[in-house]
Parts: C-alpha cells; sequence; structure tokens
C-alpha cells in the first residue's frame, strides 16, 4: 500500500514521439490480442465472405461475364476482390472503434496520460496487419481459382501496395466514422450495408464500360475504381477500362485517391477524438 | 488554492439549448470522498467530465490537482483516475491483461505494470479471475475492475460518476468497501450519485447541484438539518384509523403530516421532538388510536435532497458556509 501514496508521474526525458510510438504500440498489441481470444470471429469477418464472394462470382455468375477487350473473367475478378476486401474493412474499423467511444473505453484513454493520436493510431495499425494477413489469404484463395500475375515479383508487390493504400484510407475514414456516429449503432450497420452499393458503383465486378454513360463516369471516378484498375495493370490482368483520362492514370490515382482520403479522415478524426462528448 | 484537490469558479457549459453548467463553484479539500448530488440532468456528469479533461467548458476555470484542465490537461491526467458510468473496460481481454495494458500505457515498464496488474487483482478480490475474459464477470466485478484500471498509478484526484449504478445490493457493497480503502490510501475521490443513502455512506461531505450551480454544501447531517426539526414516524394497527388519525395530529399539533402508501403510517415534522411526542401520544389515546410502533428520527438525505432540489428555496439561505 505504500507505494500507492506516492504520485507517480511517469514522464521521462524520453521524447514525446517515443512515448507516441510505444503507446501505439500497445494499443495494436490490444487489439491483435483479440484476434487470439476470437480467432473464429475474425475468420468468419475477413476472410469467409470474401472467398464466398470470389467462388459465387467467379463460377456462379462468371460464365455469363465477358470482359470488354477480352481476357478470363476471373482474371479480371481477382483484382476487384481484393479492393473489395479492402472496403469490407471500412465498417470493420468502424464498428470497433464505435464500440470503443459507446462503452466508455475511449473516455478513459482519453483521462490517460498518453499520446492522443496513438489510440487510433493503435486501432489503424492493427486493422492494416489484419487486413494484410487477408490480402495474403486471398491472394492464395485466388491462386487457387487459377489467378495469378503476369508481370513479375516487383510490380505484384506494387499493386498489393496500392491495395493497402486503399484499406489505409478507409481505416481512418472507419475512425472517423465511429467516432462520429458511435452512440448510434445501426449506423455501423447503415456503412456495412452500403459497402456492397459503394462497390457496384465502381468496377470490381464488371468493366464501368458496360454502364449507362453517364453512371460509368461516376463508376470511374470511384476512389474504389483507380486502385481496381491500377492493380489490374500491374498484375497483368485485363483492365477492362477504356482510354479516358481517368482510366489512363489509374496509377497515379490510385496513389493521389487514397493519400487524400487518409489526410482529410486523419485530421478529422483526430479533432473528433480530442473533443469526444456524450 | 495550494491544498485543494479541486477548484473550480464559474464553469458554464451550455448543449444546443440546454445549459448544463451554469456558473458552477466547486471547492474540494484534499483527502477524503467528496459527494457531487443532484438530479438527473443537473450538471454531474457534465462537471466531472469537465474536471477529468474530457470536456472543455464554455467559460470558466477548473483545477484540479493544482493543474488547470485545459490548458495542463497532460498534467492532470498524470494526477487524475476516471470511472465513468459504463465500467470502460475490453470485454475480450482479461481482467489481467486489462490492467497489464492500461498499466503500460500509464508508462509502467511491462514488468512493472504486471507486477502492478497482480497487486491490483489480490487487491480488488479479482486475483482468481484475474485469467478469465472480462465478459464472464458479474456487474460488481466489473465495476471493480474499472476502479482497480483507474487507480493503476494512485491518484491524486479519482472521479467517479455513478460508480454502483446498476448493480444489485451486494455489488454496491463490495464497491463502497473498495471505494473507502481507495480514499483511505490519501487520495481525494469526488463521487456523483443518485442514491443518496451512497453519499450518506461515503461522503464526508456533499455538494447538492442542480440545473448547473451549487444548491447547498455541507456535511451530510448539516444537509439534513436544513430540512428543519426532525420527524417522528407512527405506524397504526388499523389502516382505517389513518386519515382520522393524519386530521387530529394535524389540527393538535399543528405539524406537517405526510401519509405513506401502504395505508398505515405516517411520517410527521415536529420542532421539538419531545413535546411532541408527548402531544401525539396523548392525542391518539383520545381518540382511541392505537398505534404499532412510533418511531423518533433525524431526516434522511432524501428528504434533504427533495426540500433542497424539488422546491428550490433561495440559493442564499440554505447553503451553508
Amino acid at each position: 500500500m505504500t507505494a500507492m501514496l506516492t504520485p507517480v508521474v511517469v514522464r521521462t526525458l524520453r521524447s514525446r514521439t517515443g512515448w507516441a510510438i510505444k503507446d501505439t504500440w500497445v494499443i495494436t498489441c490490444r487489439d491483435l490480442t483479440h484476434w487470439r481470444q476470437q480467432p473464429g470471429a475474425v475468420i468468419a469477418n475477413t476472410l469467409v465472405f470474401p472467398v464466398m464472394i470470389v467462388l459465387m462470382f467467379g463460377y456462379l455468375l462468371g460464365g455469363a461475364m465477358t470482359v470488354p477487350g477480352g481476357g478470363d473473367y476471373r482474371d479480371f475478378l481477382m483484382p476487384g476482390m481484393f479492393a473489395m476486401t479492402m472496403v469490407f474493412g471500412l465498417g470493420a474499423t468502424m464498428s470497433a472503434v464505435s464500440a470503443d467511444a459507446a462503452r466508455g473505453v475511449t473516455d478513459r484513454f482519453r483521462t490517460m496520460p498518453m499520446a492522443a493520436p496513438a489510440v487510433i493510431a493503435g486501432r489503424a495499425a492493427a486493422d492494416m496487419l489484419n487486413s494484410a494477413a487477408a490480402l495474403a489469404v486471398l491472394t492464395g484463395c485466388g491462386f487457387l481459382v487459377g489467378w495469378h500475375p503476369h508481370r513479375g515479383a516487383v510490380l505484384t508487390i506494387a499493386a498489393l501496395g496500392l491495395l493497402l493504400l486503399l484499406r489505409f484510407a478507409f481505416v481512418w475514414a472507419g475512425v472517423y466514422l465511429g467516432l462520429r456516429f458511435y452512440p448510434n449503432p445501426e449506423a455501423v450497420t447503415a456503412v456495412r450495408t452500403l459497402e456492397f452499393p459503394v462497390g457496384f458503383l465502381g468496377n470490381p465486378f464488371v468493366a464501368v464500360s458496360t454502364m449507362p454513360a453517364w453512371l460509368g463516369v461516376i463508376a470511374a471516378w470511384n476512389p474504389l475504381s483507380s486502385t481496381v484498375t491500377a492493380a489490374r495493370q500491374l498484375f497483368g490482368d485485363p483492365t477492362g477500362a477504356g482510354s479516358s483520362w481517368i482510366n489512363s492514370h489509374a496509377v497515379i490515382m490510385a496513389v493521389a485517391w487514397p493519400l487524400l482520403i487518409a489526410a482529410v479522415f486523419f485530421s478529422l478524426s483526430l479533432h473528433r477524438y480530442r473533443h469526444l462528448s456524450r | 488554492m495550494e491544498n485543494l484537490a479541486i477548484a473550480c469558479a464559474g464553469l458554464r457549459k451550455r448543449f444546443g439549448e440546454t445549459m448544463a453548467l451554469a456558473g458552477l463553484d466547486l471547492a474540494v479539500p484534499q483527502g477524503g470522498v467528496h459527494g457531487l448530488l443532484g438530479p438527473n440532468g443537473a450538471g454531474k456528469t457534465t462537471t466531472i467530465r469537465v474536471l477529468s479533461t474530457l470536456l472543455r467548458a464554455d467559460s470558466g476555470d477548473a483545477q484540479v490537482a493544482g493543474f488547470d484542465v485545459h490548458r495542463q490537461a497532460s498534467q492532470v491526467r498524470a494526477r487524475i483516475g476516471f470511472a465513468g458510468q459504463h465500467a470502460a473496460v475490453d470485454e475480450i481481454l482479461s481482467g489481467r491483461q486489462n490492467l497489464v495494458m492500461f498499466g503500460r500505457l500509464c508508462h509502467l515498464p511491462t514488468r512493472a505494470a504486471r507486477r502492478r496488474a497482480d497487486e491490483l487483482l489480490d487487491q480488488f478480490a479479482l486475483a482468481e479471475a484475474g485469467a478469465k475474459p472480462v465478459r464472464q464477470y458479474s456487474g460488481g466485478m466489473r465495476r471493480r475492475l474499472d476502479l482497480a484500471a483507474s487507480f493503476i498509478v494512485a491518484p491524486r484526484v479519482l472521479f467517479l460518476d455513478e460508480p454502483t449504478a446498476g448493480l444489485d445490493p451486494r455489488g454496491r457493497h463490495e464497491v463502497w468497501q473498495t471505494i473507502r480503502a481507495l480514499a483511505a490510501t490519501g487520495t481525494t475521490v469526488l463521487l456523483t450519485t443518485q442514491y443518496l443513502d451512497e453519499a450518506d455512506q461515503l461522503a464526508s461531505k456533499v455538494t447538492v447541484i442542480g440545473a448547473g450551480r451549487v444548491v447547498a454544501e455541507g456535511t451530510p447531517d448539516e444537509l439534513k438539518s436544513l430540512v428543519g426539526g426532525d420527524r417522528i414516524d407512527v405506524t397504526l394497527r388499523e389502516a382505517g384509523d389513518l386519515v382520522r388519525a393524519a386530521a387530529v395530529l394535524q389540527t393538535q399539533l399543528g405539524a406537517g403530516v405526510r401519509l405513506d402508501h401502504d395505508g398505515l403510517a405516517l411520517s410527521l415534522q415536529v420542532t421539538d421532538r419531545l413535546v411532541a411526542l408527548t402531544q401525539l401520544i396523548r392525542a391518539l389515546e383520545q381518540e382511541d388510536i392505537t398505534a404499532e410502533d412510533i418511531a423518533v428520527r433525524r431526516p434522511t438525505l432524501d428528504e434533504a435532497f427533495l426540500h433542497l432540489t424539488g422546491k428550490q428555496p433561495a440559493l442564499a439561505e440554505v447553503t451553508t458556509p
């Protein structure tokens, strides 16, 4: 009991950055421990669903699909599915963040002498690791249905990097939405429901040239579409894309869009975290 | 100011149309348990959230452990513990994992965080459940874990927002014991509650707030005496006598009589309890009404609370120094 009488101010001379990184790591470990405790939930949420969609679209609907400009539909589909998995992560991030906020766990963190960005940065890091693992499994699943990259290791890694960059943008969007809408659990459901339409309003499943012209323009400018087209190019898969500006600058836009989204939502999230109130 | 654990002056906070804090002043000396009492919407939680750096007041000053809650928030955070209305612990992790995590976020080295977690599990009677995931805990256990988490680095000031809300009597009792033990180590505890017996049990001093400002302040006994006079509770043998008894006592004693719901008991507010008791017994005898039980008591904090927050008497009159 005597130890408890001493008010310990645990600040050393180490830089604040050092603590921020350590705090972030503690939070990341916490989120990773969740997987260890509940492996079933993680597998069901992040892996079973995308694999199911691959099988559904690849084999059940795939026969009726043709790719403009030619090419195998399953080769066309796989990069789209990789990107969709990144999109599905949005709801996962959002629901984890809003559960913490609703249960008061976030408030506890905010009253502790820890670095403010560490809580959301830790969540982001854990979700990125989770997504990297999901992407690896889905890539393996792609090999099983006969898909494989055609243009060598470097471009393949570049394509996977662009996919994870998209996830990085959605992590911050998810953090912000979670902090913004946590008092309404139905908001998480709403966002999860909207993930699919957002995917369909892009090119993961079909080429935008098959849509009515005006809808095709919207779908082409969907940030998701740039990543998908860029990944198809880098994997050497059929792109089914025309020669419009947005299509011919897919790789640049697959970098620009996510960075823009991440920057905007990172700032919004940090502000929201600091001013969270009920 | 030096030896005040909490000092705030003129705190104001508005949420849209609602004035949550309307110029709240509070001075809490170091040590002991200080109760913050008030009806729903009085501003208790807002006060706690401002003081624990979670919420920024629109205007006014607030210092905790000698530091400004807004300008020196990180110094304040290093010296406070906070437990909100819900047990803010990770449901999936075990109790021990929770405490180790919070310990590391308090910047204890990993080994020290583990040692501290074990100490706290012992101290809060959770050692056996330490390895179990928190979602298997009872309400009282969760709340104790929550308190343990707010006590990793012995805080100078501990904020507890309705720490026993939603607990069964046994759980409440366990949490009360824990809070007493924490206060005994020298930590100043500021606790909000709607349960007046809780304030009566725990708090050495109570601040009653209503509509975002202080209505009264004092020890629980001082607050009770603000209501004025003692109470005589009479339980009758025959329910049929109740209305007649009430009328007789009202006229003969000139006292305020309150009937109880179960139809057998009435309660009188009196100034001189011995005189009133003699009159009361004589009056009942004359009317041939049999009493089952007669008890003389001081007013409860409940009555003081209703008196203070219900009728809103003139503020200056009821505020004791």
